[in-house]
């Protein structure tokens, strides 16, 4: 099926199966494997995007059903070279080890703090439970978050 | 077992709900409504469902968004879970629905997931998820209840062959609320209360609602009789996030003169369907919503419960949370 998407500002079209999930497309057919695939099964959050404005998991969403949508990855966050204040905090405040949850966690981070502009520890906890992180014991996550929070509403 | 390419199927996106009648009745059971695709996807990935067309009803606008009717509120089947937790106008008048759909999953699951698909999912037995041809798949063996079996998970009630229990954490609210379910099919429109809308084992052992093929779940229509009320939601879960309830309640409550003069409550996770306790609901009716009110109630709503090898914990769990919900509502 042909379908029509806008990757991180940049639109482009493409002619894909019906069954092919959203992440396997923005992975393997528009080449942005910042994206990560974890668990595949909507529990681990490191695929998560923005669709329309929206964290999704993309293990769990068809490349068609995003037809015609606004996609946002995390190569689509830093502008002109600057890391994006979340990037820059998950930087700052050591918010990875291994980073294969980090593209995702920044994502669900990047919706909190849309929705939630200051947000206390247990909001932010409340945000980023939907991904997990084997590395961190997420308190340096909780702190990255703090400081972007800071820093975009300064 | 390979996960990600799912087996192939023609996928249909109907614009109108006509048209997605159509292609349902065509399909039959070989096709499969498509809504958040949050419980769909992972049977499709684990092959254990493979249907041959799917319905992706996303594009149907007369599906989406909360109304305001003259008699309460309609919600179409694909509002979002996150649209839910966030509507002023239900956290104003039936927070208890508003609370229910907070505690599902996790953000992402929510941005995606819609209320028609929440009360529609299937059990997450892990036997039968994991694609085991037990009775709900249609073979004649229950592989949760056997000696060896894993049952932690299962039912109190109403075990009838098969001992799965409700997932959903919306239902038990929809209950507690006395919603109506609006369903279309070929033949025009029905609606069945929430308590209708779930059934059992014994009514039949295949499907977790009265949907048949053929048939969509068109909105959630709440009748104001509850609006504004004294509201109770809790869930018990093994983990924090993204688990399913243990068991759930949620409650409806409408106190005078320091008397329940009425009440609704259900629980979830303790069997096939949302259980409305009606025999709590009777036995606190003209008590004050107190301690020793609640202690009658948390021994009422277990009476007759029938533990398996590994879910008695379920029975202390169920009743804690009914005393909750009498004197915290
Ligand atoms: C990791 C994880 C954790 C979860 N945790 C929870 C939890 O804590 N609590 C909870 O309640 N749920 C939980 N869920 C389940 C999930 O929230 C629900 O399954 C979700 O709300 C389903 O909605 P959906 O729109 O994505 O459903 P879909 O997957 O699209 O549909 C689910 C089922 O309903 C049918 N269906 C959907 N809409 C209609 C309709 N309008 N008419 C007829 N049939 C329809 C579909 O055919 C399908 O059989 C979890 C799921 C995952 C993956
Ligand atoms: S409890 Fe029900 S779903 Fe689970 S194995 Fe037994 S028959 Fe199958
Ligand atoms: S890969 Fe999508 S949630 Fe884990
Ligand atoms: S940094 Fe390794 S999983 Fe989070």
């Amino acid at each position: 099926m042909k379908i029509e998407v806008t990757v991180n500002g940049e639109h482009q079209s493409y002619d894909v199966e019906p069954r092919m999930l959203l992440v396997h497309f923005l992975r393997e057919v528009v080449g942005l494997t910042g994206t990560h695939v974890g668990c595949e099964t909507s529990l681990c959050g490191a695929c998560s995007v923005m669709l329309n404005g929206d964290a999704v998991k993309s293990c769990t969403v068809l490349a068609v059903q995003a037809d015609g949508a606004e996609i946002t990855t995390i190569e689509g966050l830093a502008q002109n070279g600057e890391l994006h204040p979340i990037q820059e905090g998950f930087w700052e405040c050591h918010g990875l080890q291994c980073g294969f949850c980090t593209p995702g966690m920044i994502i669900a981070a990047h919706q909190l703090l849309e929705r939630n502009p200051k947000p206390n520890e247990a909001d932010i906890r409340r945000g980023i439970e939907g991904n997990l992180c084997r590395c961190t014991g997420y308190q340096h996550i909780v702190d990255a978050v703090q400081y972007a929070s800071k820093k975009m509403t300064r | 077992m390979l996960r990600d390419m799912m087996a192939n199927f023609e996928l249909y996106q109907p614009t109108a709900i006509d048209h997605a009648l159509n292609l349902m009745n065509r399909y039959g059971d070989d096709g499969w409504v498509l809504a958040g695709g949050q419980d769909s996807f992972d049977w499709f990935k684990d092959r254990a469902k493979k249907p041959r067309a799917v319905i992706d009803i996303n594009g149907i606008d007369d599906l989406h968004g909360i109304r305001e009717t003259a008699d309460g509120i309609e919600i179409g089947a694909l509002t979002t879970l996150t649209e839910i937790e966030t509507s002023a106008l239900i956290k104003e008048k039936y927070g208890v629905l508003a609370d229910a759909a907070r505690h599902v999953a996790s953000p992402q699951i929510r941005n995606a997931g819609t209320i028609g698909g929440n009360v529609c999912q299937d059990t997450r037995c892990w036997y039968y998820r994991y694609g085991l041809d037990c009775y709900r798949a249609g073979g004649n063996t229950c592989y949760a209840d056997t000696p060896e079996g894993i049952d932690r998970e299962h039912c109190l009630f109403g075990a009838d062959r098969c001992i799965a229990v409700s997932p959903s954490d919306t239902a038990p609210a929809l209950v507690a609320l006395d919603a109506r379910m609006v369903v279309v099919n070929g033949d025009g429109e029905k609606e069945v209360q929430a308590e209708d809308f779930f059934i059992g084992p014994d009514v039949d052992i295949m499907r977790m609602t009265i949907l048949q093929p053929g048939d969509l779940l068109k909105s959630i229509v709440i009748p104001n009789t509850w609006a504004g009320a004294r509201f109770y939601f809790e869930k018990v879960a093994e983990r924090n996030t993204w688990d399913f309830a243990l068991v759930n309640i949620a409650a409806a409550m409408k106190v005078d003169n320091n008397a329940i003069s009425d009440i609704r409550i259900a629980c979830g996770g303790v069997a096939c369907v949302p259980l409305r306790l009606t025999v709590v609901e009777e036995v606190v009716k003209g008590s004050p919503p107190n301690g020793a009110s609640a202690d009658l109630a948390a021994s009422a709503a277990t009476r007759g419960a029938t533990p398996l090898n590994y879910n008695g914990f379920k029975i202390p769990l169920m009743e804690s949370l009914v005393k909750r919900a009498i004197r915290e509502s």
